[in-house]
This record gives structure tokens, C-alpha cells and sequence, in this order.
């Protein structure tokens, strides 16, 4: 924490990560086919400030998830980089400080029945980070730890000799916290935390993380398909579309006022609960194949105000009103 | 008359520690053309619900009491046999993974003319024409093309069209759809929903649609069931369980959804979590995380009796009634 607060925490400046899917060398050779690559996250950048939280949406394949891989050093970026309270993260992560860096950046997975060992106490699982990053001195303060961990999610100290399958997908999601918790990081990475959740543990989950955000002055980075529950928690809003952030603002203006057609169209598609019957204009087609990206701007063959430009030229992400958009027909 | 009637229905799972009750108790009907939501957490005993009406019940799953009648008929007790001639030909199955419900050997247009050469007296000739007028009506564009492909050249929106058509495909009565958009991106869900909603009234079927989104209901249905613990909680005309829940759960339930008109801190929560089937509480269901539970809640069990516009299975209403 040297650097002083008012710089964002979080800073990507155009990440990009390329997954090279091409046929075996073999059929390469016999067959001739052609090399293939896959760009799961083309030329992302953002910021995040100090306990806030920035929410990530978008379809299926639109590449959320690779950016949340890419943050917390999962994956290594082909083109750019992330800037880690003004520290270039991906270098530390090869260095010898890989460790401090780890500690300070945590992730949080969708799936509580996959994240969890299933073989593993709940005091082992919690324990595990406090052990490795050489947290604690002795067994006793490692009990203690824990315990105060569980306490912060809501869960109690009794639950420590227990396994994940004694526990609701809810309060396995709560130990994933509490383990992600356990270095005291300063910024979490949340990949749909609560989509593998029903409705009623949904909202235990999310008020236990805006709580704890509170305390801890957390940072978040929150992936999430759910537009409700996004705007429940996030200050920020990207949404993304194959690979690309295509519309970057602060909530209240996205929701109150989308400008792009793909997040005007994503806002219409949530049903209404308090509009029984209301019939919707649903978005029309489907996301292309990424392997196959149109040519411009790659919502285009979706877009109702696509013009001929865009199908030619990529539209860039561009400041337009206080907020960031790629679009040709709004910019 | 109504077109299908739920009495009693009781499931019953045998185990070695004692047999679980998944179902108990659940009586509702559906009128022709109906749209009846049912909602709930998991393990409430949705798809159970759903299965059962089907026969398509897993063993050692059974029907242990109670009856389902279709247009009057028992269907409850028919053998595999009979029960398949139903099954396709008055009742339409749509399930939550459009390519499991496919089988990827063969082409769709041969799934769709077997099903309607099983169940309809037409030609094959006559069957492929049919088949492609149902992709038609399912918003599949080039179906004269589209008919002679494999599952896997469909992307998953296409696929569950597909699964739409081959559920329509003999004319049902009635379709049970299990969560039919759960596995699909929300652009696609609403196209999905838009069109269950539009081919199941010109074909002129009701519809039974599980899922745990509330917001599909919301849109969706008539009527909604709303399912805790393997009992009707409560069920009503959509828009009054919706914005005048008359049991504590169903508010619970709406308050804990993020919704997009209103700006809360926290999100209402309901705290704890459904009783697992072995520890179901003695009295109502609910009563460890209801916040009106008083003491007749915990000896007493409620049945559903009339609470205002809809039906409740809670003392809180009783009390009123009487």
C-alpha cells in the first residue's frame, strides 16, 4: 500500500488472451488445415478504485470469465497487462514476491460443490492459505483464524471439524469466501458467485460480500451473467461481447440510460417481476461463433441500427458523456 | 372441466434409513390452455411434480397416494405401455437441456416424423411436411434445409425450438416443460419464452412450466404453484402471489430477488435453508425460517385454504378465516 489511494487499485490496460485451438500437427500436415485461434478477450481495459466493485456481463463466450483468469494470474495475457496498485501484477507473479501478490489478489468460484475438497475438513480448507502464504505460528492461532473466518461469513466455529457435503451449496459458498478471506487480500475476483444458488441463499450471499466489502474495504471485481443481481452490487458496469467491452459506465447511468444497442437490448430481455404479462422484444439472433467473428463491429448481425460501416470497420472504445462505448451509431 | 387434476399426490422414496416423503400432498389442476408456473427452491419437488404427472418417476421413486387424471381419466396407474401412448400423444415433455433430450444419431426431421408417425395417422410423406410447418412455427428459418441436420449443427437456442417442435409435434393436450430455459443466455431465454408462450396457444396447450425464475413466471403465466419442502406453499392468479404474497415464504422469496426498479442496500433475506426430506420440522415446513411463526405453527400443520385472491397453507390465514 505505497502508493497513494487515489489511483484506482485495479488498473487492465488492454488484455487480451489467444488460445491457439488448432487441429493436432498431424492432421495439420496431412489435411492441411490451417492454424486456428481463438480470441477469448481481444483488447480489454479498465479501472477499478479503491472498494469499489466493477460487475462484468455478458452472454455466454463473451470472454467474463478470461478476464477473471487473467486478473488473478491463471492465465498469462498475449497482448497487455494488468497494473496492480502501480505495481505490474503478471511480473510479480513470476517473481520472487509471486507470493505477496497472491495474497493480495483472491478469487471466488461459481460452482461451491466443485471449489471445495471434498475430502477436506472445513478447518483444513480455510487453514490451507493461512499455512502456505506462512500466515500463522502455531496450531492454536491457526484455530483461531479459522474460527474468526467462519464467524465473518456467518457460518460458526463448530463447523471447522465438518466436509463441504454436510453443508447447503449456500453456506459451501461461504466457506469459499472465508478462504479467499483468509490472507487478507485487498481485491477478490468473484466469477458468478451466486448463479449456482437458489434466489433465498442468493441474497445471504450477496449481503454477507457487500458486508464484508464494507468492513474491509474490499475491492471487487464481480462476473455475472444476472443483470438484477449486477446491479444490486457493482458501482461499475462493463458489458462485454465477444471478447470486447463494448459499453463501460457507473450503474445508475447504464441502467437509467443504455446507449449501446447490445446493452439496450440485454436490459430488455430481464423479465419484470411487478409486470405480470408484459410481452417483451426479445433480442434477435444468436452470439456468433468466436471462432468466426463478423467483420467490423461484431454485434452487427444482431444490431436493429447497424449501418454499413459497421460492417467494415471496428468501432474503438471510446469517452462519449461520461461514460465509455464502442459504437458507431452512438459515437 | 379441467384438463389435468392433481389429487393428493403423495411420492415416496424407500431407503434403507426409512422411506422420504419428496411429494406430499399436492393437489392443483390445470383448465385447457392454461399457463400454471411452478416455482421453488432446489429440492422443493418441482421436477418431481413434473415427472410424476409424465410417469417418467425415477425408481425407486412412487407414487404412493393420491391420483392424476387427465380429461377426467386416471393416468397415475397406467403400465409403462399405456402410459407411452400418452406420453408424446396428450402430454408434451420439454426438459432443461435441449442436447440431451435430442439423440444426436439421427437427423431431427427423423425424431419429428417418428413421433408424429407413432402417435398421428398420416403418411410419411405427410409426417415430413408436418414437421417442417412445426419448425416453421418455432421460428427456424430454411426448415426444408434445417430438417435433414444433426443436433450438434444446431446452436442451443435452435436446439430447444427443436425440443418446442418435437413436444408439439402430436397435437398435446398439455406440455410440461421442466426449466426449458435454465440452461440458455438470457437474450436467448427470452426468445424462448416468447415462443413457448405463442405456439402453445395457437396449438391450443396448456402449459405446466417448472423453474426457479421468478421473473419467467411473472411474464409467463396464469397461475403459479408455489412449491416448499414437497408442499404447495401457496397458489394463485400470477400477479397477486407476485405483488401480494400471502404466505411468508412466497414474500420471502420475492423480497430476497434483486429486482430492477428499486435501489436497497441489503437484499431481504430469508435465513436458514429448506429442510432436507429426512428432517422435515414437525408443524409447517417453514417454521424454523418463518418470522411470524407462532406456537401452533410448530405442533400444526396447515393446510391450503383461501387467503384473500390465492390459496395459503399457513395459520396466519386460518386465523383470519375463523
Amino acid at each position: 500500500m505505497s502508493q497513494t489511494s487515489q489511483q484506482p487499485l485495479v488498473v487492465a490496460h488492454d488484455l487480451a488472451k489467444t488460445f491457439d485451438v488448432s487441429a493436432p500437427w498431424l492432421n495439420r500436415v496431412l489435411e492441411g488445415k490451417p492454424r486456428q485461434l481463438l480470441h477469448a478477450v481481444d483488447g480489454v481495459s479498465f479501472e477499478i478504485e479503491r472498494g469499489k466493485t466493477l460487475a462484468l456481463v455478458g452472454e455466454s463466450g463473451c470472454g467474463k470469465s478470461t478476464v477473471a483468469r487473467l486478473l488473478v494470474g491463471l492465465y498469462e495475457p498475449t497482448r497487455g497487462g494488468l497494473t496492480f496498485d502501480g505495481q505490474d501484477a503478471h511480473a510479480a507473479f513470476k517473481s520472487a514476491d509471486a507470493r505477496q501478490m497472491r495474497q493480495r489478489i483472491q478469487m471466488i468460484f461459481q460452482d461451491p460443490y466443485a471449489s471445495l475438497n471434498p475430502r477436506w475438513t472445513v478447518e483444513a480448507i480455510i487453514g490451507e492459505p493461512l499455512q502456505e502464504h506462512g500466515l500463522i505460528k502455531d496450531a492454536a492461532e491457526l484455530k483461531a483464524r479459522v474460527a474468526e473466518l467462519l464467524q465473518s461469513v456467518g457460518l460458526s466455529a463448530l463447523d471447522m471439524p465438518k466436509y463441504p457435503h454436510q453443508f447447503s451449496g449456500g453456506q459451501r459458498q461461504r466457506i469459499s469466501i472465508a478462504r479467499a478471506l483468509a490472507t487478507a487480500p485487498e481485491f477478490l475476483v468473484c466469477d458468478e458467485p451466486t448463479s449456482a444458488l437458489d434466489v433465498s441463499v442468493q441474497a445471504q450471499v450477496l449481503n454477507i460480500m457487500k458486508d464484508l466489502q464494507r468492513e474491509r474495504g474490499l475491492t471487487y471485481l464481480f462476473i455475472s451473467h444476472n443483470l438484477a443481481v449486477v446491479r444490486h452490487v457493482s458501482d461499475q458496469v462493463g458489458v462485454m461481447y465477444l471478447g470486447r467491452l463494448v459499453e463501460l459506465a457507473d450503474k445508475h447511468t447504464l441502467f437509467a440510460n443504455p446507449q449501446h444497442p447490445y446493452t439496450k437490448m440485454l436490459l430488455d430481455a430481464i423479465p419484470k417481476m411487478h409486470d405480470t404479462g408484459r410481452a417483451r422484444t426479445p433480442v434477435q439472433g444468436e452470439v456468433p461463433n468466436p471462432l468466426n467473428p463478423p467483420s467490423g463491429c461484431s454485434f452487427h448481425p444482431r444490431c436493429p441500427q447497424a449501418t454499413d460501416i459497421c460492417k467494415s470497420e471496428r468501432p474503438a472504445l471510446r469517452e462519449f458523456k461520461g461514460i465509455r462505448i464502442a459504437c458507431h451509431a452512438v459515437v | 372441466m379441467s384438463l389435468l387434476q392433481v389429487k393428493n399426490l403423495v411420492v415416496e422414496f424407500p431407503g434403507r434409513h426409512g422411506t422420504l416423503r419428496a411429494l406430499d400432498d399436492i393437489s392443483f389442476d390445470i383448465a385447457p390452455g392454461e399457463i400454471l408456473g411452478v416455482v421453488g427452491e432446489s429440492g422443493a419437488g418441482k421436477s418431481l411434480t413434473g415427472a410424476s404427472i409424465i410417469g417418467l418417476l425415477e425408481p425407486p421413486g412412487r407414487v404412493a397416494g393420491g391420483q392424476i387424471l387427465l380429461e377426467g381419466q386416471r393416468i397415475d396407474h397406467l403400465n409403462a405401455d399405456q402410459m407411452r401412448h400418452i406420453r408424446g400423444r396428450k402430454i408434451g415433455a420439454i426438459f432443461q437441456d435441449p442436447l440431451t433430450s435430442l439423440n444426436p444419431l439421427y437427423t431431427i426431421g427423423r425424431q419429428l416424423t417418428e413421433t408424429i408417425l407413432a402417435h398421428l395417422p398420416v403418411s410419411p410423406a405427410e409426417a415430413r411436411q408436418r414437421a417442417i410447418a412445426l419448425l416453421k412455427d418455432t421460428g427456424i428459418s430454411a426448415p426444408e434445409e434445417r430438417i435433414d441436420h444433426y443436433p450438434h449443427q444446431f446452436s442451443g437456442g435452435m436446439r430447444q425450438r427443436v425440443v418446442i417442435a418435437l413436444a408439439l409435434a402430436a397435437e398435446p393436450k398439455l406440455i410440461v416443460a421442466d426449466e426449458p430455459t435454465t440452461a440458455l443466455d438470457v437474450s436467448i431465454q427470452a426468445q424462448i419464452i416468447g415462443l413457448l408462450k405463442k405456439v402453445c396457444k395457437d396449438h391450443g396447450a396448456a402449459v405446466m412450466l417448472i423453474t426457479h425464475d421468478m421473473g419467467v413466471i411473472a411474464e409467463t403465466c396464469d397461475r403459479v404453484a408455489v412449491l416448499y419442502a414437497g408442499r404447495i406453499a401457496e397458489i394463485g392468479p400470477v400477479h397477486q402471489v407476485i405483488n401480494h404474497p400471502a404466505h411468508p415464504y412466497t414474500a420471502g422469496l420475492m423480497a430476497s430477488i434483486p429486482d430492477m426498479d428499486s435501489d436497497r442496500e441489503r437484499l431481504n433475506q430469508i435465513d436458514g435453508a429448506m429442510p432436507r426430506l429426512n428432517a422435515i420440522p414437525k408443524g409447517c415446513a417453514f417454521n424454523p425460517r418463518c418470522p411470524k411463526a407462532f406456537d401452533k405453527c410448530l405442533h400444526h400443520r396447515p393446510e391450503l385454504t383461501s387467503a384473500g385472491a390465492t390459496r395459503a397453507a399457513c395459520w396466519l390465514h386460518e386465523e383470519v378465516a375463523a
